[in-house]
């Protein structure tokens, strides 16, 4: 008893000085950053939320900038249930939703494979690497025009293979034939975005340590298998992530229906963000299209929740 | 009786772990005939990727009669560069490149000093609200820029910014300070992955010989990032290079275009003949080139910047 008390008493006290040694130094740490932090959460704060909250709010109240001085009164939620019954918004929404499905499939699938191959192609990385990071480095209105030159109807490049492969026998005007625009579209899209899927997935497959390959052969499973019971399940994060980020980015397309197609023939290439801005800025209906482009943050947030909250969450996932 | 019983078992293991070695890689037994379908398929996707960008090269080296000629022509006979000199005779296009430049020059610039801070703070301080400000950067990079681009457009018209480039053409503060929303964002993303995989016990013995915190920033962990920021410039600078939204909205005037929007609102010069494909698909070839030069010489930095941030968390 005595010597416990001995022992503890000198180690308590060192715990004590420990602890409050340690409390000041977190103190500084935390004030520190704050900090250092603060530039940056004022400057997302200032161009970003404030922003947000004056969408939110112009969506609010009836807003036309066609004339000047006109009154500006807020009418509620009116702006989303004209929303909801607008044929125009259904119509971007499933444009969109047609969009984003296809090429996130499409994508998801290809680049697998591609990530697949590439894991294992020691010899060629360096010119594989490069050839991905073509499309990705490229302007996205670039490859819209680029797209648009290859889909032309009678100089252009997609026609004349398609015609010399006796695919067809007359050109196709890609991007005026209403029920053939978005597929158009969605193959631009989904070349320029599927290499970096491929990239993201390859980067989560080099994770995977070898060893555990090696354990299979030696039970004797074939590829199939080893894909299906050690690669997918462990590919799950990186897969997750990469979803997340591309459904986003798909859901916010903008460059390549407006420049390729500008929303044409008609409105079935028209996403919900062409919709939005060109309420905001050719109808110049302001209020009606800052509904528009709330719409739009809405439904990323849906998607992300739906991401983190049923499939799991990436973060987590990612570190285990 | 042994004898027997000693050989068969022998060249059964053998064979086993020769099955074993040539299934190492990926679990696939790499016959001849495997490996030529591998590569084939490796070369089919090199040349989805390259192919349309070739094309694009390929007729911005035509002539203007041989664009047009049906049937296609494959290659340019000769090769000229008379597309490129139209270009280049463009006032408007030359100044693009230098406004573009100067959008993405300031965006990520202004995205490396605030956000390297804030990362370094993020993936190596404790304080209240981190997790918080974490969850906050990740919102901001799924914005989607249509939400703050109208009332951006107000704010700035009230301030005068629309159109403007303020003082010697030096300063579009409408489009640098959207750009940003989405440059600070990625800098911040990319720049924590990079600062938490930098080796603790540096910092750890820094702290230990007496350095505050500020003080080991700057001689240990400064240093050491410079490859991470140059990687994060790279990104940076990539992604406002290629805006497209904002530079639409905010800036009408010719002279004060970007690049991406010229190149979508291309009427070119010979007005009133064929549309300009030869001008576009040199413009194209000049606005992406940098681009690729840049992509081609770092590939290894941008990979790992870019699946950093995503996969290791």
């Amino acid at each position: 008893m005595a010597t416990t008390e001995g022992t503890t008493a000198p180690a308590a006290a060192a715990a004590t000085i420990h602890r409050r040694h340690k409390s000041t130094q977190a103190q500084a740490d935390a004030r520190l950053g704050l900090i250092l932090v603060a530039p940056a959460v004022l400057t997302i704060a200032v161009i970003a939320f404030y922003p947000l909250i004056r969408a939110i709010v112009n969506s609010l109240h009836k807003i036309s900038l066609r004339f000047a001085n006109q009154p500006r009164p807020f009418i509620g939620l009116r702006n989303y249930s004209d929303l909801l019954h607008d044929s125009r918004w259904w119509n971007a929404l499933g444009v969109t939703a047609r969009v984003v499905g296809v090429s996130v499939a499409v994508e998801l699938v290809l680049g697998m494979i591609i990530a697949l191959l590439l894991n294992r192609a020691f010899h060629v990385r360096g010119i594989v690497r490069a050839a991905v990071l073509i499309p990705w480095a490229l302007t996205t209105v670039v490859s819209a025009k680029m797209w648009s030159w290859i889909y032309d109807a009678r100089y252009g490049v997609f026609n004349d293979i398609l015609m010399k492969l006796h695919i067809i026998n007359k050109p196709i005007i890609w991007l005026s034939r209403p029920d053939l625009t978005i597929w158009a579209m969605i193959a631009a899209e989904i070349w320029k975005t599927t290499p970096f899927m491929a990239l993201l997935l390859l980067a989560g497959l080099q994770l995977i340590p070898g060893d555990l390959y090696e354990a299979a052969a030696i039970d004797g499973t074939n590829g199939w298998q080893n894909f299906w019971k050690i690669t997918l399940p462990l590919m799950k994060p990186t897969i997750l992530v990469a979803l997340l980020f591309r459904t986003i980015d798909a859901v916010r397309i903008f460059d390549l229906p407006r420049v390729l197609t500008n929303g044409g023939p008609g409105q079935t290439t028209e996403t919900l963000v062409l919709y939005a801005y060109n309420s905001l800025f050719t109808s110049l209906n302001f209020g009606y299209g800052s509904a528009l482009a709330v719409s739009v943050f809405l439904i990323v947030l849906l998607v992300s929740f739906f991401y983190i909250k049923v499939l799991g969450t990436p973060t987590q996932g990612a570190r285990s | 009786m042994t004898a027997p019983q000693l050989a068969q078992p022998a060249p059964a293991t053998a064979t086993t772990r020769a099955r074993a070695r040539s299934r190492v890689e990926g679990g696939v037994r790499t016959t001849l005939w495997k490996q030529i379908v591998f590569y084939v398929l490796i070369a089919i996707f090199v040349l989805f990727c390259v192919l349309p960008f070739l094309w694009t090269l390929i007729t911005s080296l035509k002539s203007e009669a041989e664009i047009f000629s049906v049937p296609i022509k494959y290659l340019p006979n000769p090769i000229t560069f008379e597309q490129y000199s139209k270009i280049f005779h463009l006032v408007r296009f030359n100044r693009s490149l230098l406004n573009s430049a100067l959008v993405a020059g300031w965006a990520t610039l202004i995205s490396l000093v605030i956000g390297s801070v804030c990362a370094y703070a993020l993936a190596r301080l404790t304080f209240p609200g981190k997790n918080f400000i974490l969850a906050l950067v990740l919102t901001i990079a799924m914005f989607p820029g249509i939400v703050i681009v109208g009332p951006l457009y107000q704010q700035f018209s009230n301030w005068h910014l629309i159109n403007n480039y303020l003082a010697f053409h030096l300063f579009p503060l409408a489009l640098i300070l959207p750009n940003v929303t989405f440059t600070l964002p990625l800098c911040i993303w990319t720049l924590n992955a990079f600062f938490r995989d930098l080796p603790l016990e540096l910092e750890e013995s820094a702290r230990v010989d007496g350095c505050t915190r500020m003080q080991t920033f700057m001689r240990i962990v400064a240093p050491l990032a410079a490859p991470g920021v140059f990687t994060a410039a790279i990104l940076l600078f990539i992604a406002a290079w290629n805006e497209f939204l904002f530079a639409r909205t905010f800036m009408s005037e010719e002279h004060n275009l970007t690049a991406t929007v010229v190149i979508a609102q291309f009427e070119g010069a010979d007005v009133g003949t064929q549309y300009p494909w030869g001008q576009i698909t040199a413009a194209s070839i000049i606005i992406t080139l940098p681009l690729v030069l840049i992509v081609l010489l770092f590939q290894l930095r941008i990979i790992s910047g870019l699946t950093s941030g995503a996969v290791k968390g």
